[in-house]
């Protein structure tokens, strides 16, 4: 994953892939024979369509309440978005998965730092938040509702549990991932604790904290919209269940495909600002 | 006269039982450049690190101008076995980054940004890095990037240079060249080096005196005076005293490897 950033900053110039493409050096530099360039870049819109064309013709044989074609969902997406029902209800989710993110990647710091820093903290901390991991966060879901009430502050909360442990795993990686040999140069240059967390540590681990972010960016998403599920009265977690509630398919799929547009941007907005913050690793 | 820096007597064992030093005693005078030379793990670089004041010695004192080393001083500059740039820094960001560390004179001069980017300035151009003020260290041949760390080694003007088996990662050509710089440089900035290296050419080309190590744990083998006359240069290694410094280094070494 490291190296993936790395090399993305590398090529910065290079910028025909999307901004929320992996990055891996073979899919970026688009050199090699002719037909190899056209189907990096007809490829995705093609796939794509093929998709569509499938989904299409699969949804003749059905009932709309059962599949509505393509059309359809577009139709009722646009109408829906033009109503600013979509944006009423992304707004709502976004309000919850934000929030959640940050605080998630704040208690993410907040303990992964010192996991990294001291084996004390590690042997402390480490079993637990492992184990926490094996807990299905749909499960807790309920329990937080009858906590935090029917308000954001639960779905924030679920939010921050989803993102915490990608966020946290690459916090350490990236704190422990700093060499013996620059820690050394900053004791010798008798650097004081802050100096060496604002000049070695923060810029060494933010390569892998920002891929972390990014990994948390969508699983917020997926954290504010169960959470939905489970009691609310907003939300693309909400209209979805309000589509599945009324039979009206359509509207479940249109609610999936906000879900998924929005969660890209979220992913695309950090893929940015790594871009443009991670100038120089290696 | 007692000597400017000394290890008196210096023992060294890590956490794990492993002795890398016993008894070591190395005297460097002023403006001295002494090469400590022994096989691999002979305790070497453990040697420069408590020179440095990294560690502290398990028995044994560093003292520097009388004073006892405790703890890292802007006294001393020092190059790694690698060049130990930040990768998100430029060149020139990195030959000033002594001078955003720590308390102390060098941190003090910083406040007054145009003496620090005349020296900066200065120091690029000394170790022969012009034109690369704003390359990044991705962007820098190996060499170039020890020349960068020995800008920055030498940018608060430390009156001792401790050197680690600084070229010890690069190729042979760029080696003799980088040697061949150091040597100029080192005369340039009258500061007192320390020279830890396995190169035997090396320590002959650069010091004024060779300490040669036994295996570990390392102790003193033996002396050598290099009676070489300065600049030097590659063209030396022909001549008698050249010669004769490293066969009696090479045999001090044999005798103790068996």
């Amino acid at each position: 994953m490291m190296s993936a950033v790395s090399q993305a900053s590398r090529i910065k110039s290079d910028v025909k892939t999307g901004a929320w493409s992996w990055g891996r050096p073979s899919a970026r530099r688009a050199i090699g024979p002719r037909w190899r360039v056209w189907a990096m870049r007809m490829g995705p819109p093609a796939l794509f369509a093929l998709f569509l064309a499938t989904w299409h013709f699969v949804s003749l044989r059905y009932p709309p309440f059962i599949l509505p074609a393509p059309a359809t969902v577009a139709e009722r997406f646009a109408a829906e978005l033009f109503s600013g029902n979509l944006a009423y209800h992304t707004a709502a989710t976004l309000s919850e998965a934000l929030p959640g993110l940050l605080i998630g990647a704040l208690a993410a710091f907040l303990l992964g730092y010192p996991i990294a820093k001291s084996p004390l903290a590690d042997r402390l901390l480490s079993p637990f938040i492992v184990a926490s991991q094996g807990i299905p966060f749909i499960a807790i879901a309920p329990l937080l509702l009858i906590w935090f009430g029917p308000g954001a502050a639960a779905k924030i909360f679920l939010c921050a549990i989803v993102v915490f442990f990608p966020i946290t795993v690459n916090i350490i990686a990236g704190i422990r991932g700093i060499k013996p040999l620059l820690r050394d140069l900053f004791r010798s240059l008798n650097a004081t604790r802050w100096e060496t967390f604002v000049k070695l540590e923060l810029p060494a681990a933010l390569p892998l904290t920002l891929t972390g972010l990014r990994i948390g960016a969508t699983l917020s998403m997926m954290g504010a919209i169960t959470a939905e599920f489970l009691g609310t009265d907003r939300g693309l977690g909400f209209l979805i269940n309000q589509g599945r509630g009324l039979y009206d398919t359509t509207l479940v799929l249109v609610g999936i495909v906000t879900t998924v547009i929005t969660a890209l941007c979220i992913y695309g907005a950090v893929r940015l600002a790594e871009r443009s913050l991670i100038v120089c690793h290696r | 006269m007692t000597a400017y820096l000394i290890a008196e007597a210096i023992s060294v064992t890590y956490a794990n039982g492993v002795e890398a030093l016993r008894r070591f005693t190395l005297e460097v005078n002023r403006g001295e450049f002494v090469a400590v030379v022994g096989p691999s793990g002979c305790g070497k670089s453990t040697l420069l690190r408590a020179l440095a004041g990294l560690i502290t010695p398990g028995a044994g004192q560093v003292r520097l101008d009388g004073q006892p080393v405790t703890r890292p001083s802007h006294h001393v500059g020092m190059l790694f076995q690698e060049p130990a740039l930040l990768p998100w820094r430029t060149v020139e960001q990195n030959i000033g980054l002594p001078f955003e560390l720590g308390s102390g004179a060098s941190k003090r001069e910083m406040r007054d940004p145009t003496t620090l980017q005349a020296r900066i300035a200065s120091l690029i151009e000394l170790v022969g890095l012009t034109g690369f003020e704003r390359a990044y260290p991705r962007e820098l041949s190996g060499g170039m990037a020890q020349r960068a760390a020995l800008a920055r080694a030498l940018v608060t003007e430390p009156p001792i240079l401790l050197l680690d088996e600084p070229f010890g990662a690069l190729d042979a050509l760029t080696r003799e060249t980088l040697t061949a710089a150091l040597e100029g440089i080192w005369r340039a900035t009258h500061t007192t080096g320390v020279l830890v290296t396995h190169s035997i050419p090396e320590a002959v080309f650069l010091a004024d005196r060779i300490v040669v190590s036994t295996p570990r744990p390392g102790q003193v083998a033996g002396v050598v005076q290099v009676p070489l006359p300065r600049p030097r240069s590659w063209e030396m290694e022909r001549i008698p005293e050249f010669v004769e410094a490293m066969q009696t280094a090479r045999s001090l070494l044999r005798d103790d490897n068996g």
